[in-house]
């Protein structure tokens, strides 16, 4: 049905709809709404992380049929030894029957290379709260407009098909970052192995995921009303995991048939044939079925758990810039927007936690306090430089700040 | 291995049609998947509707949504029908159709316009609004937010002006005036078969230039069409508000169908036929075409307004002046 017709056009079809006397007409509003989306767009953003090597860059291009990685100049051993891990975006817009998706892979070359691998997932980590800061920024701003959603909503990590299951960095890694994005573990260039070799190593990769508690990216439960096959493929799904992918952009030609795969002298493996390997099967989850609900889950979960560090480490550190003024008697310090939200020492979380006490203590100077803190924060609003983000995002923290104080206050009283 | 060829093609080359398709990646998908989303979690609608008593404002809610959704006020005497003060009712269904669920809130206003002193009666109606609005920002800058914040802003004041076939009364240009700023108005002209067509050409043109000449942007609003094609929709709409209604929940038998009308001695009125009202045109626009228009608007345009208002009056408040409350943002 034309949702948007005009509306003298809608005369024909509306005569046989009233027929059905009980038809009020908003079951057009999935497609109204629709609408909006497909003028707007989509946008999706996949980080892919792994040591060289191990086919990243075809899986994405196989995935998106792109070729985005066409000037890339791969490094010789000697420049990879002191190389850090860099972070790049490439961004490709694809449109298909009328849907146009901006998608942005994040890769992380320089990942594992060096000798001493030690926190080299550090970089990683601090640009995915980058862009949560940028977009939490974005949302506490007066003009929200046209906000840009740069937020990494999927995380492909790629196991090497060559160790005995996890290895330390995979562990590390994957542990660092399952609270910030959505992990979904990848069993790279699976046509080193056979389909048994296949078997055992991701029974041993789900056993050690659990072991060490790493939370990959759950696959949404079914509904109770969703028909038999719908259900079975979930099944499948979640039995897939990791999944055992080859990639390939070459289109190769055997006994007639074109397919796109890789040829050895022993046979070819075909890309896109289930029973050779979970390709299909990772593409349609990404794309096909889940794209939506990795978007939410990026969006409900990890960006919302930020948001709630980020507005307490804030809250806190206006607490402490209040006591240190209050005993010093310093006034117009800048105010403290943190750089790295999620990283606290323990002196500092110590401090807090004293003047916590200290705040804590005499009840009936509580209010009193509660007053001091506003003027105190404007004090320090006059010295800020980005004063229209801050000074919202300023808002938001004292509000906080308030909910926060009768929150201990009350759970004291309790 | 004669019989194989190694070909780099980029896949959207192919030449040939082959049996798998090569180019085809699958983001389309993700419209269904936004349906499967938006059919699961079903959709918010709040109404208000604002007029004298006795305009047909809830008949007309039934006859919109063909269900008992607005409940006729009591008959009663003069002082028990006629409240002292406007009240602010408001009532809440859940209805579906073909899968799709929908809340449905009905905002009534009994007792606007029905004091013999009517001056500030629009103020509780806007404080109201801006509670709403209130409410939804509060949540939103919680720390804990929920994962969908319900809505209970109003999308969209159904605004009812009687047929006296003249002009606008100094009371509805006011009330316009004042609410246009903060909510979606769709005016319509209630009672519409006291006019004959002449005259309701003549009121609605009436109508249409005092809007203009009292600066009043009723929904479509003219500076919130998004591109070309959107304009030439809204422009047609733009052209026939106010929508001249009748509204009705009996039905007549007529021409051997059932009809929503009313039956009088020269004539039955057929609420759904376009040559008698214009209620269908109120109900494709309200329902079936620009539902979600309506509330993109109030909460991308309207609402971010009183936030960032709001946000303003805090960083005022906080430098030192005085009151903790802000008013509720007149004009």
């Amino acid at each position: 049905m034309a949702a948007h017709s005009t509306v003298s056009r809608d005369c024909e079809v509306r005569l046989t709809e009233d027929q059905d006397k009980e038809y009020v007409g908003f079951a057009t509003l999935p497609n109204q709404v629709h609408r909006k989306s497909v003028k707007k767009g989509f946008d999706f953003t996949l980080m892919v992380a792994g040591e060289s090597g191990l086919g990243k860059s075809t899986l994405v291009n196989s995935l998106f049929l792109t070729d985005l990685y066409k000037d890339r100049k791969l490094l010789n051993a000697e420049e990879r030894i002191t190389q850090t891990v860099e972070i790049t975006k490439h961004t490709v817009d694809i449109e298909e029957k009328g849907v146009k998706l901006k998608l942005t892979i994040v890769d992380t070359p320089g990942f594992g290379d060096a000798v001493n691998n030690t926190e080299c997932w550090k970089s990683v980590a601090d640009y995915i709260d980058q862009q949560f800061e940028q977009y939490f920024r974005d949302e506490s701003g007066l003009n929200r407009k046209n906000i840009q959603d740069n937020r990494v909503h999927c995380c492909l990590y790629f196991i090497s098909p060559f160790g005995h299951g996890l290895r330390p960095l995979d562990v590390e890694f994957m542990k660092a970052l399952h609270e910030k994005v959505n992990i979904v573990p990848v069993l790279a260039k699976a046509d080193t192995l056979t389909p048994l070799e296949v078997k055992k190593k991701k029974i041993k990769i789900r056993e050690e995921i659990e072991q060490y508690g790493i939370k990959i990216y759950q696959f949404p439960d079914c509904d109770s009303d969703e028909d038999e096959e719908f259900k079975q493929q979930d099944q499948e799904l979640k039995d897939s995991i990791p999944f055992a992918v080859i990639g390939s952009n070459t289109v190769v030609e055997a006994k007639g048939k074109r397919v796109r795969g890789r040829l050895y002298p022993w046979g070819i493996v075909e890309v896109e044939n289930p029973a050779h390997c979970d390709f299909v099967k990772l593409r349609n989850m990404l794309v096909r079925t889940h794209m939506q609900d990795l978007k939410d889950v990026t969006r409900e979960t990890h960006y919302e758990n930020y948001r709630a560090h980020c507005i307490q480490s804030m809250t806190r550190m206006v607490v402490k810039e209040r006591n240190r003024n209050k005993l010093t008697r310093e006034s117009g310090t800048d105010f403290p927007i943190p750089t790295a939200p999620g990283v606290s020492d323990s002196e500092t979380e110590k401090l807090i936690r004293e003047k916590d006490e200290e705040v804590r203590q005499p009840p009936h100077t509580q209010t009193q306090e509660q007053e001091c803190v506003t003027q105190e924060c404007v004090d320090q609003e006059c010295v800020m430089h980005d004063e229209c983000v801050q000074e919202s995002v300023q808002e938001e923290c004292v509000m906080q700040e308030e909910s926060v104080q009768e929150a201990e206050h009350c759970a004291e009283l309790c | 291995m004669a019989d194989s060829v190694i070909s780099e093609i980029p896949p959207t080359m192919c030449l040939e049609k082959p049996s798998i398709d090569f180019s085809y990646v699958g983001i389309d998908a993700i419209l269904e998947q936004m349906r499967r989303k938006a059919m699961k979690q079903g959709f918010e609608l709040n109404i208000m509707v604002v007029g004298q008593s006795g305009l047909g404002k809830s008949t007309l809610m039934n006859t919109l949504f063909k269900s008992k959704v607005s409940r006729k006020s009591f008959m009663g005497t003069a002082e028990e029908k006629i409240p002292k003060t406007i009240e602010i009712k408001s009532v809440s269904h859940d209805i579906e159709e073909k899968g799709v669920r929908m809340k449905l809130t009905v905002i009534d206003t009994p007792g606007f316009g029905d004091q013999i002193n009517n001056e500030n009666c629009w103020q509780p109606i806007m404080k109201f609004i801006n509670d709403q609005y209130e409410q939804y920002l509060q949540e939103e800058i919680n720390i804990d937010r929920k994962k969908r914040i319900p809505d209970s802003r109003v999308h969209c004041c159904i605004y009812f002006i009687p047929p006296t076939g003249h002009c606008l009364r100094p009371l509805d240009v006011e009330f316009m005036r004042r609410l246009s700023k903060v909510v979606n108005i769709v005016p319509v002209i209630a009672k519409a078969d006291t006019l004959t067509l002449e005259e309701r050409d003549f009121f609605k043109k009436k109508i249409r230039e005092e809007l203009r000449a009292n600066g009043i942007d009723v929904y479509p609003q003219k500076e919130f069409d998004e591109d070309a094609e959107d304009r030439m929709i809204n422009e047609k709409i733009r052209e026939m508000i106010p929508f001249a209604v009748v509204g009705s929940d009996q039905e007549y038998q007529v021409n051997g169908r059932r009809l929503l009308g009313r039956k009088t001695k020269w004539g039955t009125i057929e609420v759904e036929n376009i040559a008698h009202c214009e209620f269908a045109y109120l109900r494709d626009l309200l329902i079936r075409t620009h539902m979600q228009n309506i509330k993109d608007i109030t909460s991308s345009i309207h609402y971010e307004m009183y936030r960032v208002c709001r946000l303003n009056e805090n960083n005022t408040q906080a430098n030192g002046l005085a009151d903790h409350h802000p008013a509720s943002h007149e004009i």
